[in-house]
């Protein structure tokens, strides 16, 4: 499982605050605390607190201080990759693109050229689909035009975009049908990830509703995941949903070899 | 029509594992064995790395094994002599280690002391200079008291030690950390049983990439099959990313075959199964040749012709 851990985002107050002010220990002790708890990739989202390049740039070599994980440079703006990339000591990975053409031949290129890999979210023009069919319309789409810029499917991680399960409750079995499509693709298959918490904004049950819904994601193909890697109920549900998927060999401590 | 490439791309490496040390590296040998190191399954040359062909470890013991005449005969009188049979393997077998196992301290056999074990590797180091694997007598009482003493004897000469298992790893982490050596994981054919040894080694402080993991070995018609796919899947895990299972795979071919009614009784009781003389290093040979696709790396063989066949396997594939 590939964990991607969300907490470097300015959509949280202390981090928001750090970046403000220029604090670098909030975002080193985040950094420390996900590489801890077993993250493969750190996300680092500047979001509306600033729109300047550098802002974004002072996050990264703050994160890569304290952690040697590969970053996921949260941001749609070429502008921010273009400076951002290079500074990455390992190959990165961006969040993201849309399947719509312009967008997709701005980001694939910077991807390309820096054998980084990216997050495809699977809307278009019209927004995000609502039914299975349009997401893998969207994400053959995706897949099809990454490989004409030569990168593989194992460098797209398709997001099938999760929405709240309180305001659209339909929309669940639409992307676990979905995502059970997107493995089909290819073989190698490209990633499948996606956004954990979206399924439980406005809930009082979140980590629950993650949960749960994060296991049936998992026995859909899912191999990626944005999510809070410090809740060690959650990771390790994805852990045993692994086995069970036999994606890895069961041992009796499958659990501590993970946080050792 | 572009015919797409259809080669496997695996995502991560076999560790490299390296027994056996130099003067300039504090031992004794004239030469190191390395093991490991492939980007693919077996033989697959067109598809990935395989920087280190497999190896033989020629089968030796302090005591001579109970074994069939045509094996003892093939080895000749050496087989009385720990360092002569050791000197033989090297010289006529043309070996890559010496796998010596210290059978005499069985305690229902010969219940050698650990002085005297450890007496024996020091002369088996004097008498070859290729890298050493050592073993116990199996009894895990015993090999508790021999184990210590035959590693001390062999400090600094980086031997591939055995085995760690579940119910002694602490013991074998100890003095393998101390005097220097690498570790065979031991698991009775069970895939689980053999990710759960190497987590408890990892979790004792011991780097997996000085492991080598040996999941038992079973000869053709006894559970093959069960131990090849074992080792198949370990494999396939290790180069899929999974680190616990990442470790070069030993094979104790030598060790089954020759106590299977096949490779022992000859033609007055298996009517039709051929002369024992050639059927058993035959069946040595085909054991040794199949687990190499399986993805082993280190077979211990005895009967000279087998290892002969086996070598020119390995020459012709690898």
């Amino acid at each position: 499982m590939i964990f991607i851990g969300e907490r470097i985002n300015t959509g949280f107050k202390d981090v928001k605050a750090a970046v403000t002010n220029k604090d670098a220990d909030v975002l080193k002790e985040w950094a420390v605390k996900q590489t801890k708890a077993g993250a493969t990739y750190l996300d680092v989202n500047l979001g509306a607190v600033s729109s300047k390049p550098e802002d974004l740039c002072w996050m990264i070599e703050q994160v890569q201080a304290a952690s040697d994980l590969p970053i996921s440079i949260d941001t749609n703006k070429p502008s921010m990759l273009k400076e951002a990339v290079p500074l990455c000591k390992k190959p990165p990975l961006i969040n993201s693109t849309t399947a719509v053409d312009e967008k997709m031949e701005v980001m694939f290129p910077i991807v390309a050229q820096a054998g980084a890999s990216i997050i495809g979210l699977v809307m278009d023009e019209e927004g995000s689909p609502k039914s299975a069919d349009k997401r893998v319309e969207n994400a053959g789409k995706l897949l099809a035009k990454a490989m004409e810029f030569g990168i593989n499917p194992e460098q797209l991680f398709l997001d099938p975009i999760v929405m709240p399960l309180k305001y659209m409750q339909e929309q669940a079995r639409e992307i676990l049908g979905a995502a059970n499509q997107f493995k089909l693709f290819s073989d190698p298959p490209p990633h499948i990830v996606c956004g954990l918490s979206n399924i439980s904004n406005g809930t009082t049950k979140k980590k629950l509703i993650n949960r749960t819904f994060a296991v049936m994601l998992v026995a859909n193909g899912l191999d990626a995941v944005i999510c809070d890697v410090t809740d060690q109920d959650l990771v390790d549900a994805l852990l045993t949903a692994e086995l069970v998927m036999n994606k890895q060999i069961y041992a009796d401590g499958f659990i501590e070899a993970f946080r050792s | 029509m572009q015919i797409p490439e259809v080669i496997e791309k695996w995502t991560a490496p076999i560790n490299t594992v390296t027994i056996g040390a130099t003067k300039d590296q504090g031992g004794t040998r004239a030469k190191t064995v390395t093991v490991g190191g492939q980007t693919t399954l077996p033989f697959l040359t067109f598809e990935g790395e395989l920087p280190h062909k497999p190896v033989i470890a020629g089968f030796v013991a302090d005591t001579p094994p109970d074994w069939p005449d045509v094996l003892k005969q093939a080895i000749g009188k050496e087989i009385e002599s720990p360092t002569e049979w050791a000197q033989k393997c090297v010289q006529e077998y043309k070996v890559d280690l010496i796998n010596l196992k210290l059978i005499g301290a069985a305690p229902a056999g010969k219940d050698a002391s650990p002085e005297a074990c450890a007496k024996v590797v020091e002369e088996v180091l004097k008498a070859v200079d290729v890298p050493l694997i050592l073993w116990g007598c199996g009894d895990d009482e015993k090999d508790n008291l021999v184990l210590p003493d035959c590693s001390q004897a062999a400090k600094g000469e980086n031997c591939l030690l055995g085995s760690a298992k579940e119910t002694n790893y602490r013991t074998v982490v100890a003095i393998c950390k101390s005097d220097k050596h690498k570790i065979i994981a031991e698991a009775p054919v069970d895939i689980n049983i053999g990710k759960q040894v190497n987590i408890l080694l990892q979790d004792a402080g011991f780097d997996l990439k000085d492991v080598v993991m040996f999941q038992t070995t079973a000869a053709l018609g006894y559970g093959f099959d069960y131990v090849y796919t074992i080792l198949e899947r370990a494999r396939i895990a290790g180069l899929k990313g999974d680190k616990l299972m990442a470790c070069p795979q030993l094979c104790d071919v030598g060790g089954e075959v020759w106590r299977i009614k096949e490779a022992v009784v000859d033609e007055d009781v298996l009517p039709g199964w051929g002369k024992l003389a050639k059927r058993g290093p035959m069946w040595e040979a085909t054991c040794a040749s199949v687990y190499l696709q399986a993805g082993a790396d280190i077979l211990i063989m005895a009967h000279p012709e087998a290892i002969k066949n086996v070598q020119a396997t390995i020459e012709q594939f690898a």
